[in-house]
């Protein structure tokens, strides 16, 4: 290479940096949503919907409504591929980018949630991470900035137990149960919760961790089905490790009406690369499945009518849902601040209020066009978790249907367990917890 | 093979299977918490050896490609991956399977030839790490390109192979044995595929030509061998089985990324096999196989589970540490 | 014209000897160095400082631990992740159970004991050699990742198995580590214990020490003839790496993330910093900053550069080009320069110097 060369190289990447570092433009009102998503990577399959069902419903409130109250919704995605580092670059590049503060930050991943916490802490941003993170992130006075709603894995496995008790006529003694789960920070977390109730209802509980990524299940599930042979099997599984956990199941003939996973192993993603070896198959969910709500039409209506829209083949899928639910989450935050701070667009501390008095009703839910599709959310000061309920729901080869009631977790049992994890972070990390009285 | 090793391997397999066996019965007389009984253990193994062709599948493609070029090729996994998402590609457009793996061998053959000319041909005589991560750099590259074109989203490869548990030996023991038709398709698969590759080799031009190559690149060329075409057939070879493996891979786990990294699970394979040699990569891939599904069932509770992934390169490495260059590598001989 | 060396006569061996013995070079390093430690932490974004700068530092140190093994001695290895991890839970262990402790000392001590385990790992490269090595070092990426993700113990029994560093004081209460650390102090302390660690290292390959490493390096067997032990030669180049390894390890958990758990540093990350050393250039300390920056800003670059160029690309397309430029990229700069951005920055030295009467 001569210098020549070696000159345009460096006026190429000169130009680069010089653009990156352009400021945006500032408008006053346009309320700021950035979204970190996973749309490629190991993980993209699930990433996919989910950043499609996000990005959908917020851009479908400026189609239909003019915005949130008339101030105009704005998302910027940045992709993490599902890896930590990446996660923090892509917070670090997006929270200063909007045309307003950033209202909240979907980690939309247990390490990433990790590695944000204590940085969003400092910036005063707000995380919500629904269905995942840290279970123990719940208790608002050390955490008043994260937001587990609308139910944490913690609870996903109290539930579990509730629902499996009710299968076997309402007590668990002298049974076997099973828990598959990626063997990372998200999959141990509903261990500490099985092994307490374990003593609680009298079953045995044995675990089988999976390494990652999980396509390597072959000795695991020749160990339940041959060995250990349960009475039912709890998955806390994460992209490909699903459907090949499905597969192994049924190549050792387990039963798929016995094997319940968390509702991050119940996507169509999951089950069909399985085919039909997956019929059956149940897992927990926190929200409606399908693409029946009169929401999903004003979506197919005022976007993919326009010729807008992230992904038409994704509306409706589980994880299109959960990307709706939690703009939903993020949107009514955002109005419920507005009520209180006029309708402008928001600071991160004032949406900070927003989701500390947060509260989306079964009446509010239906208003939203989405009837009985999440149980109503209620959040505190001190309770972040906001009292969410999930249900069972199942695989069919064609579709998911929601098989069981609204199951509400004991939380009289879990409240003290996530308080007292706190409060040992917080002494840890010479954190001054908040008076919530 | 001199009939010597033979006979040391067909007496001492059973030899060793035998003892392993018998220590783990002991120690589950020792232990009741320990569950052993032999059917299990057998089925265990055989559950392994079936998933141990799986991984000598994809280790051929490594071992074809070295033998004939020494380059170690990172992007061995990535082209399974490739192979597998075109294949699915063309199915969903409308293609008959057999159609459409004839066409995605074509795109692997016009894969093979890009390589060398845009990669191989530029870094003739580089040390072998450049070389190694050449092969990284198209490895990223398939692996964007793949999915620039194709989506990344799951897909399924269904090509008719039935999947259901099969239950042998009923009469003998209680319960039966447990084998899955899916492995055994795949090893049958396999089988086939290294014996066209072993005809190949040994019976055509190009075969002869390429174990020459393999030989001695210099002493290939002053006898008039064409380095450049065989670097492509050899490449084209690799594709296609990629493609292979890529077909059963997809099938058991779904055609998406994380196919690209079973390439890791090749490697241990390979350095216990050695590098060059075709047989080594059958054998390593068994005894990896079996060896890591045995110890992730009977050992892998006592500490915790998920343990195969470094057993298998632990009980590479204590191979290693016996014969340097593999149990069928070429020995390595250096001088000064 | 600026860059010609004429009149600087050198009176002395140490002179001669010097690390950088053109009085330009010194004074463009003394003026980078003013830049770096003043303007930078002065005039920066936090972005910059935060996602560029302090992992563009703590990588160099982890380059410069691989570059000392596989760069100067010749054995190639791919289990940087496990020695990084090691450092991470060391540190995180030393500083939770002594927390008196101070914390450079805490990073030094937990690369002491990364040091240890990679003495450990690497007497089977007594025996093997090249490929056959750098796969048998994956036995101890894998299993070392393994052993801090299943023992709780590592992580003082956290219900996820997520270490997070506890806060800790540089001196007095301008913190290092936690949340009231500001990326100024943090980029600002890499910046100091990055330069003196790459000193030193820089130092030690001029020494016997790391002429014995080079000799071993071009030809072992020749190099026992001459009577040079490898026993002592190899692991002591695997000490010596292990333990800046291990120091990059505990910086990327308490400094760069503050919090890990044992995956993030899986195989990915070996052969990120593999990737580092040799773009960078094998056998060269700068080469180690080179390809460190390179493949933190290259990612970085490409999924900034659709949005600042104004093109309205998907964040998936984006993603996925990435990936192709990334890895044509490397092909590219392969067949342009094997050798690595550290011989390009040479050639054009050579350049600069007869320039503009190249004849």
């Amino acid at each position: 290479m001569n210098l020549r060369k070696l000159g345009l190289v460096a006026l190429g990447a000169a130009l680069l940096v010089g653009g990156i570092s352009a400021p945006p433009a500032l408008a006053a009102e346009t309320q700021y949503f950035p979204s970190l998503v996973y749309r490629t990577g190991p993980y993209a399959p699930n990433g996919v919907p989910f950043a499609n069902g996000y990005s959908d419903y917020l851009l479908m409130l400026n189609e239909r409504d003019g915005g949130i109250n008339g101030v105009k919704v704005e998302v910027q995605e940045c992709d993490t591929a599902y890896n930590n580092d990446r996660g923090v670059e892509c917070y670090e590049r997006l929270k200063g980018s909007g045309q307003s503060e950033p209202t909240l930050f979907n980690p939309l991943s247990t390490g990433i949630t990790y590695a944000l916490i204590e940085r969003a802490r400092a910036d005063g941003n707000n995380i919500v991470s629904g269905g995942y993170g840290r279970a123990d992130a719940s208790d608002g006075r050390v955490f008043p900035h994260v937001f587990t709603l609308p139910i944490t894995y913690w609870a996903g496995a109290d539930s579990m137990i509730q629902y499996v008790r009710a299968q076997e006529g309402g007590s668990l003694k002298g049974k076997k149960i099973a828990l598959v789960y990626h063997d990372s920070a998200y999959g141990k977390e509903p261990i500490a919760t099985l092994e307490r109730l374990a003593g609680e209802e009298g079953y045995t509980f044995s675990k089988f961790p999976v390494a990652h990524p999980g396509l390597e299940q072959k000795a695991t599930w020749l160990q339940i089905g041959r060995q250990l042979r349960p009475d039912w099997v709890f998955m806390w599984g994460w992209g490909v490790m699903n459907s090949t956990a499905i597969k192994e199941a049924a190549s050792v003939g387990f039963p798929m009406e016995k094997f319940v996973g968390i509702w991050w192993s119940a996507s169509e993603a999951d089950v069909i690369p399985a085919g039909d070896s997956a019929n059956g198959y149940k897992a927990l969910g926190f929200h409606g499945v399908g693409a029946g709500f009169p929401v999903h039409a004003d979506i197919t209506k005022h976007l993919y009518g326009k010729g807008m829209g992230a992904g038409k083949e994704t509306v409706g899928d589980v994880l299109y849902n959960r990307g709706m639910f939690n703009a939903v989450v993020a949107s009514e935050a955002v109005r419920i601040a507005q009520g209180k701070f006029g309708k402008r667009a928001l600071t991160s501390k004032e949406v900070n209020w927003g989701l500390n008095n947060l509260e989306i009703s079964n009446a509010r839910w239906a208003e939203l066009g989405m009837p009985d599709f999440a149980r109503g959310i209620k959040i505190s000061c001190a309770d972040h978790e906001g009292a969410g309920s999930s249900y069972v729901q199942q695989w069919d080869g064609k579709t998911w249907s929601k098989v069981s009631d609204w199951i509400a977790p004991n939380n009289s049992a879990l409240r003290p367990a996530y308080e007292s994890s706190a409060a040992q972070y917080a002494k840890e990390n010479n954190i001054a917890m908040r008076d919530c009285k | 093979m001199p009939v010597r090793t033979l006979s040391i391997w067909i007496t001492g397999v059973p030899l060793a299977i035998g003892a392993i066996g018998f220590a783990f019965s002991l120690m589950a007389s020792l232990n009741p918490s320990f569950f052993f009984t032999w059917p299990y253990f057998l089925e265990v193994l055989s559950a392994g050896l079936l998933q141990g062709v799986m991984y000598s599948l994809v280790a051929l493609g490594f071992v074809l490609i070295f033998k004939a070029s020494s380059v170690f090729n990172f992007a061995q996994g990535s082209m399974v991956l490739f192979a597998a998402l075109t294949m699915v590609g063309l199915i969903e457009m409308g293609l008959h399977w057999t159609l459409a793996f004839v066409v995605t061998a074509g795109v692997m053959v016009l894969l093979a030839i890009a390589i060398e000319r845009i990669v191989l041909r530029p870094m003739v005589n580089q040390p072998h790490i450049i070389m190694f991560m050449a092969t990284i750099g198209i490895f990223y590259f398939l692996d964007g390109f793949g999915q620039t074109i194709w989506g990344s989203n799951v897909k399924i490869l269904d090509i008719g192979i039935p999947k259901d548990p099969i239950f042998v030996l009923t009469g003998l023991v209680e319960g039966g044995m447990l084998v899955n038709s899916f492995d055994l398709v795949a090893a049958i698969v396999g089988a086939i595929l290294v014996a066209i590759l072993a005809v190949f080799f040994q019976y055509t031009r190009i075969g002869r030509a390429l174990r020459a190559v393999a030989d001695d690149h210099q002493a290939a060329l002053s006898v008039g061998i064409p380095l450049k075409t065989i670097w492509v057939v050899v490449w084209s070879v690799a594709g296609i089985v990629a493609l292979v493996a890529g077909i059963m891979w997809g099938g058991k786990a779904g055609v998406q990324f994380t196919l690209a990294l079973i390439a890791l699970k090749a490697l241990p394979v390979l350095i216990l096999g050695g590098f060059t040699s075709i047989p080594g990569a059958i054998v390593g891939g068994l005894i990896i196989g079996a060896g890591e599904q045995v110890a992730e069932v009977f050992l892998g509770s006592l500490v915790g589970g998920a343990i195969q992934d470094w057993f298998a390169y632990m009980l590479a490495l204590v191979v290693l540490l016996f014969r340097p260059q593999g149990l069928f590598g070429e020995k390595i001989i250096e001088r000064v | 014209m600026i860059y010609r060396e004429a009149g600087q006569f050198k009176s002395s061996y140490g002179a001669d000897q010097a690390i950088f013995p053109i009085r330009q070079d010194r004074i463009a390093l003394v003026i980078l160095l003013a830049l770096a430690v003043v303007a930078v932490p002065l005039f920066a974004a936090p972005y910059w400082l935060e996602t560029i700068l302090v992992p563009f530092l703590v990588f160099s140190m982890a380059a410069i631990g691989l570059n000392l093994l596989t760069g100067y001695c010749g054995q190639l290895s791919l289990g940087t992740g496990g020695f990084m991890a090691c450092g991470a839970f060391f540190a995180y262990k030393l500083s939770t159970a002594f927390p008196e402790l101070h914390i450079v000392l805490v990073f030094l001590l937990s690369g002491l004991g990364t040091a240890f385990v990679g003495i450990l790992f690497g007497i089977p490269s007594l025996r093997i050699k090249g490929f056959y090595l750098a796969v048998a070092t994956l036995a101890a990426q894998f299993f070392l990742v393994w052993m801090f993700n299943k023992f709780p113990w590592w992580n003082n029994y956290s219900p996820s198995g997520v270490i997070s560093a506890p806060p800790r004081a540089l001196f007095g209460d301008i913190y290092l580590t936690g949340i009231q650390a500001t990326p100024e102090i943090k980029y600002s302390f890499l910046l100091v214990f990055v330069a003196v660690m790459a000193l030193v290292a820089k130092n030690l390959t001029r020494s016997r020490i790391g002429r014995t490493w080079m000799a071993i390096r071009d030809m072992d067997i020749a190099a026992e003839i001459i009577g040079i032990r490898p026993l002592v030669a190899k692991l002591s180049a695997f000490a010596i790496s292990s333990f800046y390894i291990g120091i990059s390890g505990a910086l990327w958990a308490f400094i760069y993330t503050g919090s890990v758990e044992a995956l993030a540093f899986d195989i990915n990350r070996s052969f990120q910093v593999l990737f580092m050393i040799i773009i960078g250039g094998l056998g060269s300390i700068l080469g180690s900053f080179l390809g460190a920056a390179f493949i933190v800003l290259l990612p970085i670059l490409l999924s900034n550069a659709p949005t600042a160029l104004g093109l309205e690309i998907s964040v998936e397309l984006i993603s996925h080009m990435e990936f192709m430029i990334f890895g044509a990229l490397i092909i590219f700069f392969l067949i342009v320069e094997p050798h690595g951005l550290a011989r390009l920055w040479q050639i054009g030295k050579e350049k600069l110097r007869l320039w503009p009467f190249p004849y």
